[in-house]
């Protein structure tokens, strides 16, 4: 079926299930532990060996020997491989660095042998005695700043309109400012961890933990230069990917190439001292923001230029992303630049740039409102747009950011708070409030479902994968509101090659393409219903079926009734620019003394078409705004930059937000739909939750001790130097 | 993990006698930190000798008013017990910043005064470290090295690691002493201020203690009053180890004492900079970290310090 046009009115605009506050099915397994995550599969397969990785301990150069006798003669082992005894494994679309093979090194930690033993310990043991002798390359640069400087300028910008420098020149006010984000890593609970099967050599069975099984089948398949179609891919449940698992990983890989060795599956989780270099991260970026403003508050220029790092090869960090698009200026210049550097591979993280861009020009239009002596909400309600600005005759479908700040600032209080820079103190504490806007892009891709309906209950199977956001629930209610069936009657069955390829999870296209994908499979069913009964136009609730006079129970149709479709999105859509918007309201308080930075109360907008069910898109929001208060306050990967590596290398060195610095937070969904994005008029929400969170907590921390701080994240060894004296 | 033998003794002597005995023995209490080192082979000993058998597991109180505490006594437990809470308020309060609530659980008083550094290359054996691997160099020292939780004062050219314990630190504020049992049967008392050792060119020497010597227990003196105060600094609200941590005991006269914690191998304290408390932080710090060696990235430790205490201070 092909979405060619916008949705027009439809049965989601009276909708039963869909948009209703509904628990996730999921949650018991979940919260019993019965849930099968990918290395607690003992069931799947007998005689599971377990593998265990070893790392480069270099960031760069060529690896000369690899000892591996101890670690052969090492009790339980059964098989070790290293890389210089593979050739160079393929390489798949997105992937940059080698998953395996050869004697090159690209990054610390990149995997160079796997161990397989009868036991997890046995492996661990083994393959710490490996030793390995290397070259290292010539001493590299892994200073981004110093990097931004000499490309600055330099290459084609990506959008350039209207004339810049004359805007600079003419302006009332200006911004510029350099801003600084660091890398980041997805830090998920459930680390990559991956059973395989590829005894025989033949055909690979793989139960892992991956958003995209279509992606991860192409993939392997590429990498060992097999046909996709001798690959099954199994991935029901997944601890948390946030972008990590988009890629087929070393876990797999290892897991593959031990599997093939020992002549037995395998099971290999990666340790959460390997991840942070061995898989991707989000890159650091440096960003340059100029802003011009009139007297009257409009913007008349944006310059916005950020480097982040890469592989060569790689997307690096796009943090310019939103730029073109967010805020009205009649001239405007973005670029972005690559700087490679072999550093583990830079990859996307949850919302991929616009999460690292809007932190700095979130901050940079907080400076700029200040600049005007405007409020900084009614300084971005001024230059809104309801067309892309970079290319005028393309509108947005739905845009709604002037109502998100709106209510925003309402729910929040916005106008009762202190306006002077350190001017409010509660004890020993300095009280702060911030706020930002939020943008990120509504993407959709084509997406596959099979329904099968017998005995009244429907069974719906989807390659479509839930990692923690809600797919299994949101799915079911679409098909429970197309079919005319209850939630109850729907068994769901997600990630799993053998169904149809669905979008998958990513760039927050997931919930609005896959509802669609089975939006479309329903369809198909209601036709093969139909055309049984032998009727036109038949309504289908309560479990039956309506036509005229004619009134069939679902239950009562014989047999297995199966249609399959998949919904391709049109090119009608490219005559608008989706996006979704959000504003972040932040009260923090900091501590006079020391520093220390806490949130103290938060609210969020979002603007992102029709909320499929509320319960599980405010746990995507309120799980943003947690990354956001991460990233604003405490998460780093510490670049050791004369060893080219991430130092800290677990949950307690790499610091996300734990409970105890999460307050109170509100999220407040704004009642539209957007009828181009998709025919249940969604877009998605897990993206949009991040962006900006982090930049109006360093406006808060701005307005709290009169400090601006542009290099995130915000610590306290960034302002107690500026803070006044106790 | 490297294979160990493993053993559970019920006699404190005996226990001490044994790991003498058998080269590259570790005593095992709550197993908190040693497990972790041991899995990446940090720590490898080939003979554990769990002393979870031991006793040594109540809170008593000495003839001179104090209190002694049995090495296996939990964080927990002696964080709750109501003679601490009443007469050593800092130490619960050292205590319950410190780890998560599991962890307190296990975590036993010895084991928690001979936890190890959280340097992160300590826990990366691809990289050099002096006090992992004797002469290997100190990662942390060469250009470009993440320093930023690492030690101010007390360090050395080998090695600028902090001892991580809040525990110790409200310890060390209050005198505590350590109690032992040596390996030939002999008691031994050290106080808390010499059971750790600065690192010096030997940095993975970190203790006075024998080869097999056995905490048994901690004892605090009579209590001193006062108000009593710990303020642990960190970037994130709970289950990070402090960047500074500044234990205050102040008297109503406004003399007292501070310990530092997060700044050096060992908690940090001098008698000096306690008797300037009644100047003001400045005053006290100016004393307490004089001779301050930071790295560029921790400098900012100094400030820290001084202004933490100074608002403490200022709390009243
Ligand atoms: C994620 C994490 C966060 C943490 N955060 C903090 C924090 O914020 N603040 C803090 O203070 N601590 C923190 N800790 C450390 C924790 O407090 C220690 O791990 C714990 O106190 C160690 O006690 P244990 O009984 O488990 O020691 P074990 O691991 O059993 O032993 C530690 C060492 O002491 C030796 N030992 C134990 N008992 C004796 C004895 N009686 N005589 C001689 N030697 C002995 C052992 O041989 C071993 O070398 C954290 C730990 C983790 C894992
Ligand atoms: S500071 Fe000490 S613990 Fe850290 S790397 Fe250097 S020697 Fe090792």
């Amino acid at each position: 079926m092909e979405f060619n046009q916008p949705a027009g009115n439809n049965l989601f605009d009276n909708a039963r299930v869909v948009g209703k506050p509904l628990n996730r099915i999921d949650g018991p397994l979940k919260v019993t532990g019965t849930a099968p995550y990918a290395y607690e599969r003992h069931d799947v397969v007998a005689n599971q060996l377990y593998g265990y990785p070893v790392g480069s301990a270099i960031s760069h150069g060529r690896i000369v020997s690899m000892e591996t006798e101890a670690a052969k003669a090492s009790p339980g082992v059964r098989a070790v491989v290293t890389t210089l005894d593979i050739e160079p494994l393929g390489i798949w679309n997105y992937n940059v660095a080698r998953l395996f093979g050869g004697d090159k090194v690209e990054h610390y930690h990149q995997a160079i042998a796997v161990v397989v033993a009868d036991t997890f310990e046995q492996a661990r043991a083994a393959a710490a005695l490996i030793e390995t002798e290397y070259e290292e390359g010539e001493p590299a640069d892994f200073d981004l700043d110093a990097a931004f400087e000499r490309v600055e300028g330099s290459g084609e910008p990506g959008t350039l309109v209207g004339d810049v420098e004359g805007a600079f020149r003419s302006a009332a006010a200006v911004v510029d400012q350099k801003y600084r984000t660091p890398s980041q890593t997805h830090a998920m609970m459930e680390p990559h961890a991956a059973i395989v099967d590829w005894s025989d050599g033949g055909e690979m069975t793989v139960w892992t933990s991956n958003q995209m099984i279509e992606w991860n089948r192409q993939s392997l398949a590429t990498n060992f230069d097999i046909d996709p179609d001798t690959i099954r891919v199994e991935s029901p449940y997944i601890g948390g990917g946030f972008g990590g698992k988009l890629w087929l990983r070393a876990d797999e890989v290892l897991a593959a190439i031990g599997s093939r060795a020992a002549k037995a599956p395998v099971k290999l989780a990666l340790p959460r001292p390997f991840m942070m270099n061995n898989t991707t991260h989000r890159s650091a970026t440096v960003q340059r923001i100029r802003l011009a403003a009139g007297a009257d508050g409009k913007l008349t220029g944006i310059w916005h230029e950020a480097a982040s790092h890469s592989l060569p090869g790689g997307r690096g960090e796009n943090a310019t992303a939103q730029t073109p698009f967010f805020y009205a200026a009649p001239n405007r210049r973005v670029q972005h630049h690559i700087i490679e550097m072999s550093l583990p591979e830079a990859s996307d993280m949850r919302a991929p740039g616009e999460a690292s861009g809007l932190m700095a020009l979130e901050v940079a239009m907080d400076e700029m409102a200040e600049a005007l002596e405007m409020d900084p909400v009614e300084f971005r309600i001024l230059n809104d747009t309801q067309v892309n600005p970079s290319d005028p005759d393309q509108p947005f479908s739905e845009r709604h950011f002037v109502e998100c700040l709106k209510r925003g600032a309402e729910a929040f209080g916005w106008n009762d708070r202190n306006r002077t820079p350190a001017g409010k103190r509660e004890g020993q504490w300095l009280i702060g409030h911030g706020m930002a806007g939020a943008y990120r892009g509504a993407p959709t891709l084509n997406s596959g479902a099979r329904v099968r309906l017998s005995g009244g209950k429907l069974i719906v199977e989807t390659d479509m994968t839930d990692i923690g956001t809600g797919s299994y629930t949101i799915l079911a209610q679409t098909a429970a509101e197309v079919m005319g069936l209850t939630v109850e009657d729907v068994d769901m069955r997600l990630g799993n090659s053998a169904y149809p390829v669905s979008s998958g999870s990513g760039g927050q296209f997931g919930a609005a393409s896959s509802t669609a994908g089975v939006y479309a499979a329903c369809l198909a069913l209601r036709e093969k219903i139909a055309e049984r009964l032998k009727v036109e136009d038949p309504e289908f609730r309560d479990g039956r079926v309506i036509a005229g006079d004619s009134d069939t129970a679902l239950a009562d149709l014989d047999g297995e009734i199966v249609a399959e479709d998949t919904m391709k999105f049109g090119d009608f859509k490219k005559g608008y620019k989706l996006a979704t918007f959000g504003a972040h309201f932040v009260e923090v308080a900091v501590h006079r003394g020391s520093g220390e930075i806490r949130v103290r109360r938060m609210v969020a907008v979002a603007d992102s078409g029709r909320i499929l069910n509320p319960i599980t898109a405010r746990s995507q929001v309120i799980g943003g705004m947690t990354m956001g208060v991460g990233a604003a306050l405490s998460e780093e990967m510490a670049l050791d930059t004369g060893r080219g590596m991430f130092a800290n290398h677990d949950l307690a060195g790499y610091e996300v937000a734990v409970h105890a610095d999460i307050p109170e937070q509100e999220v407040i969904f704004l009642d539209t739909v957007d009828e181009i994005s998709s025919p249940l008029k969604a877009k998605g929400v897990g993206e949009l939750g991040l962006c900006g969170v982090a930049a109006a907590v360093a406006n808060a921390v701005y307005n709290a001790t009169g400090v601006r701080v542009r290099d995130y994240p915000v610590t306290l060894d960034k302002i107690i130097d500026r803070m006044p004296a106790v | 993990m490297k294979a160990f033998s493993y053993e559970k003794m019920t006699d404190p002597a005996k226990a001490a006698a044994r790991a003498a005995e058998v080269e590259g023995a570790k005593f095992l209490a709550g197993g908190t930190n040693l497990l972790d080192l041991m899995k990446l082979e940090i720590e490898a000993p080939v003979h554990i000798i769990d002393v979870n058998g031991l006793g040594l597991d109540e809170i008593t109180e000495t003839e001179d008013g104090g209190l002694r505490i049995g090495t296996l006594v939990s964080n927990t437990a002696l964080s709750a017990d109501a003679r601490i809470r009443r007469e050593y308020p800092l130490l619960t309060r050292a205590i319950a910043a410190g780890a998560s609530g599991q962890l307190r659980n296990k975590a036993t008083t010895g084991g928690n005064l001979l936890q190890r550094t959280r340097c992160p290359y300590f826990y990366d054996p691809d990289q050099p470290c002096n006090k992992r691997k004797p002469g290997s160099g100190c990662a942390a020292l060469s250009k470009g090295a993440f320093s930023r939780q690492l030690g101010i004062i007390g360090t050395s050219d080998a090695c600028i690691a902090t001892h991580p314990s809040d525990m110790a630190v409200a310890m060390r504020a209050l005198d505590a002493t350590v109690e032992t049992v040596t390996p030939t049967g002999m008691t031994r008392r050290i106080a808390l201020e010499d059971l750790h050792v600065l690192p010096g060119d030997t940095p993975d020497k970190e203790t006075s203690l024998l080869p097999g010597e056995l905490i048994t227990a901690v004892t605090l003196p009579a209590p001193v009053g006062g108000a009593q105060k710990y303020h642990k600094v960190r970037d994130r609200a709970s289950y990070a180890f402090a960047l500074v941590s500044v234990a205050l005991i102040r008297q109503p006269d406004g003399s007292g004492r501070v310990a530092l914690g997060g700044v050096a191998p060992k908690p940090w304290r001098s008698l000096e900079a306690d008797a300037e408390l009644p100047n003001g932080a400045r005053a006290v710090m100016t004393k307490l970290l004089n001779g301050a060696r930071p790295t560029e990235e921790n400098a900012f430790k100094i400030t820290l310090a001084e202004r933490t205490l100074a608002a403490m201070l200022a709390e009243e």
